[in-house]
């Protein structure tokens, strides 16, 4: 370790002030900072408040936290395959393909979106920032495994570019870097990102029969839409219970553990919380935020399950929970320190509205099957809104109290 | 006393057609003071109507003819319009303009005509024009203001064809209707349209990236 540092210091002459690659010091202190502890830090002196953690280190923990996703996914991407083409196969071969398949989703995302935050960091002598450490690691985790390469690579610099360089690189970006990555492909290249793309088949196009790629959202959506007003009671709970080529897996269990079709992430409830304890634990994200997406997202269903007028609005609240990446948007995309409501009560409000238009977007909008990355992209436009009122209520309180 | 105030009034020379005043109000809403990217007006019609080139330059053609020629006549009526009704002199006026363009195309380019639809009625209502005839043409001679009509006409169809080749280029991968990427086209390279183009908000991200790079080119600052 020590001769690798020593090596690397040699070189900072030739990237310092005057010297030969000069234009480049701030790839390299890029490298240098990532490998090792910065030359210079605060100073024992001042009066300064001193925490171990940074930037670098506040992402890292988002990116651990998001592992048991990943790991999850690349399982589930190796268990949909085999189950759509009715093979059985072991933990291992399954993990391993699902591996094989999302990895270079992964490269893409980074190696595109670095791309870009090296040029501009180039262009605009600043540091490297470490914030595309966390977004490189959630775009792929919200695509579907068949998406096209290039299509990646295209939506990630989009995103760098429009969502966050143009505002002024990390921390000044309004809307979530990864959603609007995902967005851009949504309303770009519709085919490739909707519908029946969500499993894996492979070579062989044999799959089992009856056989459809349908996630939980479009099937309940499908229901709704056929039976319109004149549905039972549970219909929709019934229709995810009677899909014939797979028996069980849309019941309420295998929906929150997370073996389904969907994006590569997200599927998987049980490991979005796990994600969510870490990042609580560690105060990296708003338990706040976390909290009232859900709690938006139970009451705006319960309300709808008061007013049952199609199969949609009937079904059951809790399902709305797990269906879908509620859970995944919840904890990762809503808790996004920078584009969320900063204020303590302005969070409350933002993860509750971000609830509840998700599921306004599910039932009544029937050309967006899933609500939680246009919620979440609207509410991250209002965020500073919310935050704006909240301080001037906070002022106009403040203000009565005064006696002068 | 009559002669003595002939004597002191000097003849002042006629000024050029194109002095450098005049072709400055020519020039200046092609860059500088662009009505669409500097100024930010008009920008509904720009959203609207650059899926495609043809539309596109139809449009800016119509608003180039419609704003010099109501800025023309609205100078020529500058000194008898009473000030309290003055917009709706202006909307008349523009309005007259506007079923001239909207007939004319009806009768020669009636497809175009039929694509761009209530865009050319919304012409009256277009903020350049308007902005254009009480900012100028209000308190300039009739030439000056003609010109200054027809600079940011031509201002506004820069943007507008601009705005449109991206759209039409990266949304069908064509080039006024004229197929240059994608499977059996000119190029016959691989090409799959980005249905964003196609959305408004792909004019939307492409207006602002163009005043992006306006910026970045002419230098900006904000006034405080």
């Amino acid at each position: 370790m020590n001769f690798l540092h020593q090596l690397l210091e040699k070189q900072r002459p030739l990237f310092a002030k005057g010297g030969k690659l000069e234009r480049f010091y701030y790839v390299f202190e890029a490298l240098e900072t990532f490998l090792f502890t910065p030359p210079t830090t605060t100073p024992a002196r001042g009066v300064q408040i001193r925490d171990a953690i940074d930037l670098k280190r506040m992402m890292m923990t988002v990116v651990i936290a998001l592992l048991p996703c990943l790991f999850y996914g690349m399982w589930n991407v190796g268990h949909q395959h085999f189950l759509a083409i009715g093979q059985t196969a072991t933990f291992a071969e399954k993990f391993l393909l699902g591996f094989k398949l999302v990895l270079p989703i992964i490269l893409v995302a980074y190696a595109s979106g670095g791309l870009v935050e090296v040029i501009f960091a180039i262009m605009r002598k600043h540091p490297i920032n470490e914030g595309f450490l966390v977004t490189g690691m959630l775009i792929p985790l919200v695509m579907p495994v068949t998406i096209p390469l290039w299509q990646v690579a295209l939506a990630t610099v989009f995103a760098v570019l429009v969502a966050k360089e143009v505002f002024g690189g990390t921390g000044m970006n309004i809307l979530n870097v990864a959603l609007t990555a995902r967005a851009f492909l949504y309303f770009a290249y519709p085919t490739d990102i909707s519908g029946s793309v969500w499993t894996y088949l492979g070579q062989e196009a044999k799959t089992v029969d009856g056989y459809s790629g349908a996630t939980a959202l479009a099937i309940i959506a499908e229901t709704s839409a056929n039976l319109k007003s004149n549905f039972t009671h549970g219909a929709a709970v019934e229709a995810l219970n009677k899909v014939a080529w797979a028996p069980g897996l849309f019941s309420f269990e295998n929906l929150f553990f997370g073996a389904i079709p969907g994006s590569i992430g997200e599927t998987s409830t049980l490991m979005c919380l796990i994600g969510a304890a870490i990042l609580i634990i560690t105060g990296v994200g708003s338990w706040k935020i976390i909290l009232s997406v859900f709690a938006g997202a139970y009451l705006t269903g319960l309300l709808l399950n008061a007013f049952p007028l199609n199969a949609y609005m009937d079904l059951p609240a809790h399902y709305h929970l797990v269906i879908g990446g509620l859970a995944f948007g919840a904890v990762y995309m809503a808790t996004d320190p920078v584009s969320a409501a900063h204020t303590e009560t302005g969070k409350w409000i933002y993860g509750f509205l971000i609830g509840f238009f998700t599921i306004v977007i599910r039932v009544f909008n029937p050309a967006y099957p899933e609500g939680i990355m246009l919620a979440i992209l609207l509410m991250n436009v209002f965020a500073p809104l919310i935050d704006y009122y909240v301080v001037q209520a906070n002022k106009n309180r403040r203000l009565s109290r005064a006696t002068v | 006393m009559s002669a003595q105030t002939e004597t002191a009034v000097k003849v002042q020379p006629a000024e050029p057609l194109f002095s450098k005043k005049n072709r400055k109000l020519l020039v200046d809403p092609l860059d500088s003071n662009n009505p669409i990217t500097v100024q930010v007006l008009g920008i509904c019609s720009a959203l609207a109507v650059t899926v495609q080139m043809k539309p596109a330059l139809v449009m800016a053609l119509g608003v180039t003819f419609v704003a010099s020629f109501s800025s023309l006549f609205i100078s020529l009526l500058r000194n008898t319009i009473p000030v309290r009704v003055r917009i709706i002199v202006q909307l008349a006026v523009v309005a007259s303009w506007v079923v001239i363009v909207d007939q004319f195309l009806k009768a020669y380019v009636y497809d175009v005509s039929k694509q761009l639809s209530v865009f050319v009625g919304l012409i009256i209502t277009n903020c350049i024009i308007m902005g254009r005839l009480e900012a100028f043409a209000l308190g300039n001679k009739p030439w000056p203001s003609f010109l200054d009509g027809v600079g940011n006409g031509l201002g506004y169809g820069l943007i507008l064809i601009l705005v449109s080749f991206f759209r039409e280029l990266l949304g069908s991968g064509s080039v006024f209707g004229i197929k240059i990427l994608g499977t059996d086209s000119l190029t016959g390279l691989p090409y799959q349209g980005n249905g964003l183009m196609m959305l408004p908000a792909g004019a939307c991200i492409v207006i602002g990236l163009l005043i992006w790079a306006q910026r970045a080119r002419n230098g900006y600052y904000e006034d405080h």
